[in-house]
């Protein structure tokens, strides 16, 4: 309590008459909650209720309460604001925090509901019938000439953009190594290759050893330029430009120098202990025409491989992506107000930004209506979190998601929301020897390989009772999608009717 | 002029190329194609705006622009030499590896950004946001010199390398714009006379010359003057001064934990 004068969030108690003293909770808790006197004490100010400790305890000895302390209700003044505002007046600074959103706000996917095929026209059994789940990413042309190949067949006549084939509709979001420790770059990057899908480096480079994967990474370039080089550029199957983040739209990156070891430094290439700078905008693109400069700079530097482009799902967002897609972005990642971050400013994070799910649909049409949809494909991301979100957001429009939180739960990440101190106990957001090795990258990709298989399974079923037997068939189709409870000015922006009608 | 390839002489295979008119696609191209040939030196004549030249580039070879380049002049390069005999404009060596880009001329904004390694000489003047958030790593480190004068931005948020600039020119204008070094955190900026004190961001201060920083320009100003066919007989070493960054973490009190 002194100091911050901010009570404990949560109470651990270790039952003494279970304990038999074996101190994995000690050599377990990365935040040092527990210490060993005799018996095991434990400091509850510490505890962030990560669960790793209660996870290994063999006598299960150890519970976490919510501390059941007091206080006088007072709807206006929240008790998570006035710890803020301890922390604050002890100390002058921005509230950091990690992962995404935390605010009871409206979730909008929780307000659709998906069509099914009932006696008129059949569904499909996906057990018994191939379903399509393969996704080209890229530049689709306006049309198509076709012309005799010589050998009595035919062929294309006209030059197609290079795309991305991924063999489900679901990759996985930047995360970056710094952010993020090498055992999880390690088993997204095996994850993706055994999925045949592709994982995104975030801004911090790819590691030496994950080059071989490259066919399956897609390498950003973001403001900081770190581990930004030719060969990287042409290692992966594509170049992201990050613009912007869900979690933090318009505001840059820090990581601290506390995460800046000699392998990070390596990747990044900066030197050991400075903090990694983002900044902001990028320095060389303050509009459109110079975002055009920096896409073909890239296609220049990579002989044309598809480039993506990154942007914080933001009141403007429709025009905003017009202007990339003619600009000669190959593809849009819209990334939604409730997107994961390491570290971002709490009141950026939990008020800036708009929900993904309408991010979709206006950008869907405004491309729609342009006539250009077909020059970009549409990734959605920030805050996908089942099967059903993401048949839902590619009804909206998507034509394929990313999901970076979801793949960190599954490798054992419990939303602590503690990233950015560096303190992960599952070797997820860490770059302590001692911690990242806790996660096995053999064990984290099976982990999502078994996930991802599992929401393309549920997909399919969706597919099935739909009646479509290609997700291809799903793009789009809102008139496949109802709202339940949401008001009538949101249900008209998705362009979604409200059930019954 | 200095060559950084290892070749003897008598390997040089020169090709000289009239860009007038070719479209930047084409024209990047055909030098690629000229590279993969076997040409060590390619000359491009007639060159009027075509972006992205030497762009990714990997090769030791040396690229010669008559006329006047597009943007994203080396763009993402690592290891080639390219001379400017005419003016450049913006983005010249964005995010450069290595390799070393002279232009006889101007050049405009933005020179260097997130560059780790080579060299960029500007004879003349240069414009905004020159050398933002450079950075070294071990042996790479960065060098952008430029003769004029520099717009406001300087070497902001850098964090490595060097920049150093001599001010030359007649006009009226100071040598250097406002936020000079704003959010520095690394590296050091040399230039030719102190400049006043409001211009400075708040994150750098201004120190003499210590005999390491005497010891770096003694090599890098003759090569900058014979690079560039520029007379520096009057630079005297003992007229710079040295801005560093305070600190190489200067937003660590930024946050509540």
């Amino acid at each position: 309590m002194p100091g911050t004068m901010v009570p404990s969030e949560f109470i651990i108690n270790i039952d003494q008459e279970r304990c038999r003293r074996c101190k994995r909770c000690v050599m377990n808790c990365g935040f040092g909650a527990f210490e060993f006197k005799d018996r095991t004490i434990a400091d509850s100010s510490k505890c962030v209720a990560c669960h790793r400790c209660v996870v290994f305890c063999p006598e299960e000895a150890i519970t976490i309460g919510r501390n059941p302390l007091a206080f006088r209700e007072n709807p206006s003044w929240d008790v998570g604001l006035r710890k803020s505002i301890w922390r604050q007046a002890a100390t002058p600074g921005m509230i950091l925090t990690g992962m995404g959103n935390d605010l009871p706000w409206l979730n909008i996917f929780d307000h659709l509901l998906i069509d099914a095929c009932q006696v008129t026209n059949p569904s499909i059994d996906p057990l018994r019938e191939p379903m399509e789940l393969r996704t080209y990413l890229g530049r689709k042309p306006d049309h198509l000439e076709v012309e005799p190949n010589g050998n009595g067949g035919f062929g294309l006549k006209n030059k197609v953009s290079n795309n991305i084939r991924l063999e489900v509709p679901i990759m996985f979001s930047g995360m970056s190594y710094g952010s993020v420790s090498l055992n999880v770059h390690r088993a997204l990057a095996i994850a993706a290759e055994q999925l045949g899908t592709v994982m995104n480096t975030g801004e911090g480079g790819l590691h030496e050893e994950l080059y071989p994967y490259a066919d399956h990474i897609i390498v950003q370039c973001a403001s900081g330029r770190f581990g930004v080089h030719s060969k990287y550029l042409n290692a992966g199957a594509a170049v992201e430009i990050k613009i912007g983040q869900g979690a933090k739209p318009g505001i840059g990156g820090h990581l601290p120098g506390e995460k800046i070891g000699l392998d990070v430094s390596g990747t990044r290439m900066i030197p050991v202990g400075t903090d990694a700078l983002s900044p902001a905008p990028h320095h060389d693109i303050y509009s459109i025409e110079d975002l055009s400069q920096l896409i073909y700079a890239l296609k220049e530097a990579t002989d044309y491989k598809p480039i993506s482009v990154k942007i914080a799902s933001v009141h403007n967002v429709a025009a905003i992506a017009s202007g990339i897609a003619r600009a000669g972005a190959d593809i849009i990642y819209l990334d939604g107000f409730r997107g994961g971050t390491g570290a971002s400013p709490a009141v950026i994070r939990d008020h800036v930004g708009i929900p993904l799910e309408i991010a979709v649909a206006v950008v869907d049409e405004q491309l729609r209506k342009e006539g250009i949809r077909n020059l970009v494909s549409i990734i959605a991301a920030g805050g996908i979190r089942s099967s059903a979100d993401v048949a839902k957001v590619i009804a909206l429009g998507a034509d394929a998601v990313g999901i970076g939180t979801a793949a960190l739960i599954a490798m054992g990440c419990r939303v602590c929301q503690k990233c950015y101190t560096g303190n992960c106990s599952w070797g997820i957001a860490t770059q302590k020897p001692e911690l990242m090795g806790r996660l096995d990258p053999d064990w984290g990709a099976e982990r999502l390989v078994n996930l991802v298989d599992s929401w393309s399974t549920e997909l399919k079923e969706i597919l099935g009772a739909l009646g479509v037997n290609a997700v291809e068939s799903l793009r789009g189709n809102r008139e496949r999608l109802r709202t339940l409870g949401l008001d009538a000015t949101t249900a008209e922006i998705l362009d979604v009717k409200p059930a019954g009608r | 002029m200095a060559k950084t390839y290892t070749r003897r002489e008598s390997e040089v295979r020169t090709v000289t190329v009239d860009a007038k008119g070719v479209y930047y696609r084409d024209l990047n191209s055909r030098v690629r194609e000229l590279i993969d040939g076997g040409y060590t030196e390619i000359v491009l004549d007639g060159v009027n705006g075509q972006r992205y030249i030497g762009d990714g580039l990997t090769d030791s070879v040396n690229i010669i622009i008559n006329g006047v380049p597009g943007n994203d002049l080396g763009a993402f390069m690592d290891g080639p030499t390219i001379t400017v005999n005419d003016n450049a404009q913006d983005c010249v060596g964005n995010t450069m590896n290595s390799g070393k880009i002279v232009v006889r001329g101007h050049a405009g904004d933005v020179i260097g950004y997130g560059m780790r390694g080579g060299k960029i000489f500007i004879r003349d003047d240069v414009g905004y946001r020159v050398g933002i958030h450079m950075k070294s790593f071990k042996e790479q480190v960065p060098i952008i010199v430029a003769g004029g004068k520099a717009g406001d931005f300087f070497g902001e948020y850098m964090a490595g390398g060097v920049i150093v600039l001599l001010g030359f020119g007649e006009d009226e204008r100071p040598v250097v714009g406002d936020y000079l070094g704003t959010g520095m955190h690394g590296g050091a900026i040399y230039m030719r006379g102190e400049p006043e004190q409001h211009l400075l961001g708040k994150e750098v201060s201004v120190s003499p010359l210590d005999s390491e920083d005497r010891k770096l320009l003694e090599v890098v100003l003759p090569e900058f003057f014979k690079d560039t066919l520029t007379d520096g007989a009057g630079v005297d070493i003992s007229d710079f001064i040295k801005l560093r960054p305070f600190s190489h973490r200067p937003y660590g009190s930024k946050y509540v934990y």
